[in-house]
Formats: C-alpha cells, structure tokens, sequence
C-alpha cells in the first residue's frame, strides 16, 4: 500500500543525503520525494511517497526517526491530509490541435505557461491521481517532455495546529 | 561559573575537548591534514597517542578499547587514505554498535570538491555505515560538534561518528568555550521501558512454563549484567547468550545454555525451539542466531528488549516490544514479577538435551585439535581472561569451548565478521586492561590481515598472547566448501602459501613458540601467560579438516541442526 510521510529534518548540511542513503541502504522504495523550506528557518520538510506492508512501513518510520537530523516524522496516511504535486508537461502540436490541448488543460485546471511552433507547455497541479490522469489524456499528442514536483502533503484542519505547536 | 573564553586555534581547540570528554588514548597516524594537530600534540600531556602501523588497525584498536572500557574509542587519521583506511573499522563499529568518535583530516574547505591531493569525500563514504558524521565547516563550531560525536556515539545505541576537519579549521582561531550539555532536536534516546509493556511482560513470564531468556551485546553495553544475573537466579530461567553477549551470564553457570545459533549448543537451540516464552534482552535477532525466521521459536510468546525502536520488529514479529535501557528494564521486569512457576520440569528436558548432545571433539586420536587448545586456554586462565578472537573456525571454537566468567571480556567482530580483528583489537583492549592476561586468537588467514600491527604491540610492550589456531586452511570457507559447494577447495589450501609465523614473529621483535603435539600445549601456554613484558606468539599446528559443529545451514531452522560429519572416514 501507497504511503506518505512527512519527515521534518534540520536544515544541516547532508541531512537530505542521509536520508536518500538510509533508503538505499535498506532497500525501501521511493516513488516520490520532495524538499523544500518550512515555516521554521532551521527545518526543513521532506514528503517521501512509499509502499510497503505494515511492517515495513513501521520500520522505514523507525529508520527515519533514527536519523539523527530528523526531528519528526509523520506517516499521513493514518491522518486526514491534503496532497498536491506539480506538473509541467510539454507537449507537441500539429496544426488545429491547440484548441484542443487547451481545453483539456482547462478540464484539469491547468494552465498553458510557454508555447512555441511544435510544443506548448501545461502547468497542471493537484493530487497525483489527476496529474496522472491528465497524463493519459495528453499521451496521444506526444508528450516532449514532463517534470513533477513529487508529492507535497499536509494534515488537514485542526490537527495542522496542534502540530504547529509542537514544532515550534 | 564558566572559564572566561579564550582565543584558540582549531587544533588547541580539538585537545581541549578531549580534555573535556576525558580521553586517555587516540589511535592514529599522522598526515598531511592533520600536522596541525600533530603539532600541537607534540605538547600535550594528558593523552596518550597510539601509532598504529595502518588505520584500519587504529580503528580496531579503538574499538577494543571502547569494548572492554564501554567509553568511546578515539581515532584520528589524515584525509583521504588515511581517512579511506578506516572503513572496514567504522562499519565493524557500526554492526556491533561500538563507541567510536573518528576524527579524519580533510584538505582545505576552499579545495574540497577540487580532486585536490589526498580528497575523498569520507563524510559521503561513511554516512551508511555511522552512527552520524559531521564536517566542520566553520572553527566556530568545532567544540560543539566534537561534543554532539562523543554525546551522540555513546548514549542510546553506541556506535561511530565521524568528524571530518579540513586543514584549514584547525590553523584558524576563534574563542573558545566547551559546552555544557548538547540540543540535539532529532536524537532524544529513550531510557525507561514502557511501564505497562514491563507489566505485560512480567505476568506472561510468571505463568511460563518454559521460558528463556536470549541475551545480546546490549546487556553488555548498558552494564546491566549484575541485573541480569539476578533476575535468571531468582526465578530460575536459563540463559542463551548471542556471540557478542557472551559473558553477560558466567559460562560455567548451570543455567547458562551457552550461545545458541548457527553454531550454537544443541541444548540452546532445542531450548529455543520449544521454549513458551523467549525475552531477547539487547538482541537483534541476526540470521546467524535465527536460522529460517518462520521456524524460530515457533511456539514461543516473544518478549523483545532494545534501545533501538528500529530492532524491534525488523527481523521476527514480537509480542510485548520494549523500548529501553536493558539496565533500566531488567530491574523493573524483576521487580514486577512477583513469583514465578517451577522450573523443574523444564530443566529436566534442557538437561535430556544436554546430556543427548554434548560439544565433542576427537580427543584419543594423538592429533593436536583447535577445540583443545581453546579449553586448556580457557582452563589456564581460568575464564578471567579478555579474549579477542578473528573471524572464522576458530571463532565459533573460543564462543563453544571458552567459558567466560565476566562481561567485557569476550570481543569479536560479531556483525560484520572482520577478518583482521583480532591482532589491532587486542592491542586496544591491552591499554585499557592491564591487569588480566589478554589473549589474541587467529586464524592463520586472519592474522595476516592486520599482522602489521605486532611491532605496535611490540614497540609498547603491550603482554599480549597472540594465538595462532594454524589448519593451513581458511578453514570457515573451506567448511562450507565441503558441506555445500560440491567440495571445490577453490583458493582456501594455504598449505603452500603461508608464512612462517614463529620467523616472523621474531622478526617483529617478540619469541614465538609452535607445536603440533597436543602434549606441548599447555606447556606452551604456560609460556605464553608468564610472560611479564611484551608479547608472545604461540603457533598450534592444528589438523587440517576439523569442522565446526553443530551447525545450522544458512536459513535452514534451527531443528535443522547437522551434530556431526556426516561422511568421519574422510577426515584426515
């Protein structure tokens, strides 16, 4: 089963690399991983997207914790939360195509950030199930080149307070 | 009140905080990186600097005195090789969970990532295989990060850090002041058990009907063999010790089972197979003491106690996890148990088992065995000795036949199985340990992978016993050689190849004596231990084909167990 954690870490140098190494070293899968600044200077949040049984998802949040740059670590799956990813797709068009992208790229909510005579380039955000989805959709035209973000995630509602506090 | 801060250098500031942490000895070799320090070591004297002959050597020296003394091992080497050299130690200290803080030089920060001379990028190298490592990037910093290594390397669940210093922090200078105690958001170890879990526990055990306790290194480690041996007396439950817990229950105690595992006793891993309730104290349940997982203890309510949440459940699905201090847990667990059933019934059958399939060797045959040798060494020192054993046959012969009395007294490379342990890791255990005779056994393979490290015991005369158990085989592999590879002896004969061990001794600088007579051994042994100052190496000509028995294949289950040759007429 599909899994997402949250892991704060210390923005200390290596920290990122200590725990893409932990995963490698043990063997855990990685579908998606994301860093990026919090609302605290010295942390940082990593999303990791993983899977793995019970048991395995119990060792890789004790492997994470072991870290000793890890501050805390969340598995979200076991909580009501929000996930988000970024996609920019560039996809290529033939003549009395564009119409058609576009109104695909407004089913998903996305939106057109660069064109040239072949490609015009989507920027589509949401869960990864609709970027996927959005994916599919665009497949037939030529997809040219795709980058996305990984998952970002949050806990929802009044947990996020309570959380908030603890960090700080 | 603090001392007034004082403006240092990196490398004054480097022996200020081991000042501080009270280190007695470094280990290490000097080098372009680190002349700094070397420089200023020059002056110091409230250490000890230990030159090792090559650094992996320092590290096991390190790590033998971090095992027998339980404070952290200190090494320092230079950058690059030096710093390269030091890895099979730090993974070796890794897998054991050995105290190490392992400073390594660098070159300057502004040549890092350069491929400037002498660079390798050990912070990189060594994350997978430490505790936690740091680069210093700003002198400003050292003190504290030199306070984390040696915090960090020996609470919860020791283990290596690293701290790698470019040249440059140690030329530069800054005010100096050496913390008082450590924030360390993401490392909070956890000490107590959990109350209810202990409560658990206990009343699971009162109602055992054949309970057992499977002991591991981190009773050793957190000092809790006093508890421990109070709590098996006074409810009566047998004791099987792991590799590296043996010597936390004394091996001539009735209630010891001795080690159980792959190369365990046939009446400790009976006792696993049909126990109802197992406690692993400080154990991490390895393969090498599992066997096939699904058939470990099969019947047995599975208690665990570790300090590190990451061994529970890793391996085997336990019942009750207990999350602490063995030191801490032992006592309360004792404590909650208000009385426990009769163990009668169950020591008899543990003593059917006994009895049924004792360790035995050919004894009438005239030929020199390496289980003889070990029993009268065990004999001759009465089990008070430290014994530092390789990796190999010779290994799981000192875990059967050596009945050790104390804890902190048995040290092997139990996880990583580091040939070459043994010769450099003696030699830290004979700094720490002055007062009980120290004894080196090797292989004859092994002993020629640190075996630079003699004229270190010899330049300090250091009374070491260096024992050599000499099949001419790489008798471990070959034994697998014969039993499950089609009995290709490919590259395990050195009949041909080995050195003469006595001539090199003396060429070493120590008297060396050898046999083969098995009526010389204890003769020579004597010779061995009355030695007053300096090392001595005793050679046993061993026969070539003995085989470690009993033995559990590799993820066979433990009934699986073969007791003995299946085809004797082979033997030589």
């Amino acid at each position: 089963m599909k899994h997402v954690i949250s892991i704060h870490v210390a923005n200390t140098f290596g920290a990122f690399d200590r725990v893409a190494t932990m995963f490698s070293a043990k063997g855990f899968n990685i579908h998606s991983i994301s860093i990026g600044e919090t609302e605290i200077r010295e942390v940082s949040r990593m999303t990791i997207v993983t899977s793995g049984d019970d048991q395995l998802i119990d060792q890789i949040v004790k492997q994470l914790h072991r870290l000793i740059d890890t501050i805390k670590v969340v598995d979200l799956t076991d909580h009501e939360h929000v996930e988000r990813e970024l996609a920019l797709i560039a996809v290529n068009y033939q003549k009395g195509q564009l119409e058609e992208i576009k109104n695909i790229s407004d089913i998903f909510r996305g939106f057109i950030v660069d064109i040239n005579n072949k490609t015009v380039t989507l920027e589509i955000t949401g869960p990864p199930a609709k970027i996927n989805a959005a994916v599919n959709v665009l497949a037939p035209f030529g997809i040219k080149e795709m980058a996305r973000s990984g998952t970002v995630a949050l806990k929802r509602g009044e947990q996020l307070a309570a959380q908030k506090k603890e960090v700080a | 009140m603090k001392a007034a801060q004082r403006m240092l250098t990196g490398a004054e500031i480097f022996f200020e905080c081991l000042r501080e942490e009270k280190v007695e000895y470094i280990f290490g070799y000097p080098g372009g990186a680190t002349l700094k320090i070397y420089e200023k070591l020059h002056d110091v004297d409230f250490l000890e600097h230990i030159l090792c002959r090559h650094e992996q050597g320092a590290t096991h020296m390190a790590e033998g005195y971090a095992k027998t003394t339980g404070k952290a091992g200190v090494v320092l080497v230079t950058s690059g090789p030096g710093a390269t050299n030091t890895v099979t130690g730090i993974a070796d200290a890794y897998m054991d969970s050995v105290p190490l803080v392992v400073f390594t030089g660098q070159v300057p920060t502004a040549l890092i990532g350069n491929d400037a001379f002498q660079e390798a990028d050990i912070v990189g190298i060594t994350r997978p295989i430490t505790k936690h490592n740091f680069l210093v990037r700003d002198v400003r910093e050292l003190a504290e990060t030199i306070k984390k290594a040696f915090y960090i390397a020996t609470t919860g669940r020791p283990g290596p850090v690293v701290v790698d210093l470019p040249k440059d922090m140690l030329n530069s200078s800054c005010l100096y002041s050496y913390p008082d105690q450590v924030n360390i958001p993401g490392y909070k170890p956890r000490y107590s058990g959990h109350v209810n879990q202990i409560k658990k526990a206990a009343s699971v055990l009162a109602d055992a009907k054949r309970p057992l306790l499977y002991v591991g290194g981190g009773v050793i480690m957190s000092h809790a063999t006093e508890e421990l041996r109070a709590l098996a007396r006074a409810f009566n439950f047998p004791v099987t010790m792991t590799l590296q817990g043996l010597g936390a229950f004394p091996g001539i105690d009735r209630q010891s089972l001795g080690m159980l595992g792959m190369h365990g006793t046939y009446w400790a891993n009976q006792a696993v197979n049909h126990c109802d309730v197992l406690v692993a104290i400080g154990a991490r349940f390895d393969d090498r003491v599992t066997g096939k997982i699904s058939a470990f203890a099969p019947d047995a309510y599975k208690i665990h106690v570790d300090i590190d949440p990451t061994a529970i459940d890793k391996n085997v699905v336990v019942d009750i996890p207990i999350v602490g201090d063995a030191r801490k847990v032992i006592p309360a667990l004792h404590k909650a148990i208000k009385k426990a059933r009769d163990m009668s019934a169950w020591w008899a059958r543990i003593e059917e088992w006994r009895r049924a399939c004792p360790l035995s060797y050919e004894k009438n045959d005239g030929k020199l065995r390496s289980e003889y040798v070990i029993e009268r060494l065990s004999e001759a020192t009465k089990g008070n000795a430290i014994v530092v054993s390789d990796v190999g046959q010779h290994q799981m012969w000192v875990a059967q036949y050596y009945k050790f009395n104390h804890p902190r007294s048995h040290l092997s490379s139990g996880g990583l199985g580091t040939m070459g342990f043994s010769v450099p890791a003696s030699i830290g255990a004979a700094f720490a340990v002055k007062d009980r005779p120290i004894l080196s056994i090797n292989g004859d393979g092994g002993f020629q992978m640190n075996i630079q490290e003699l004229i270190t015991a010899v330049a300090y005369k250091l009374p070491i016993v260096f024992v050599i158990i000499n099949n001419s085989f790489l008798g471990m592999v070959r034994q697998w050689q014969e039993l499950f590879y089609d009995e290709k002896y490919s590259f395990t004969d050195l009949s041909d190849s080995n050195p003469d061990f006595v001539q090199a001794a003396r060429a070493f600088g120590m008297p060396a004596y050898a046999t083969d007579d098995p009526v010389r051994v204890d003769a020579l042994i004597e010779k061995g231990l009355s030695r007053g100052e300096g090392p001595v190496l005793l050679e046993f000509k061993v026969v070539k084909e003995d085989m470690v028995f009993p033995m559990v294949p590799a993820g066979a289950a433990i009934s699986d167990m073969i007791v003995k040759r299946l085809n004797p007429e082979r033997m030589m």
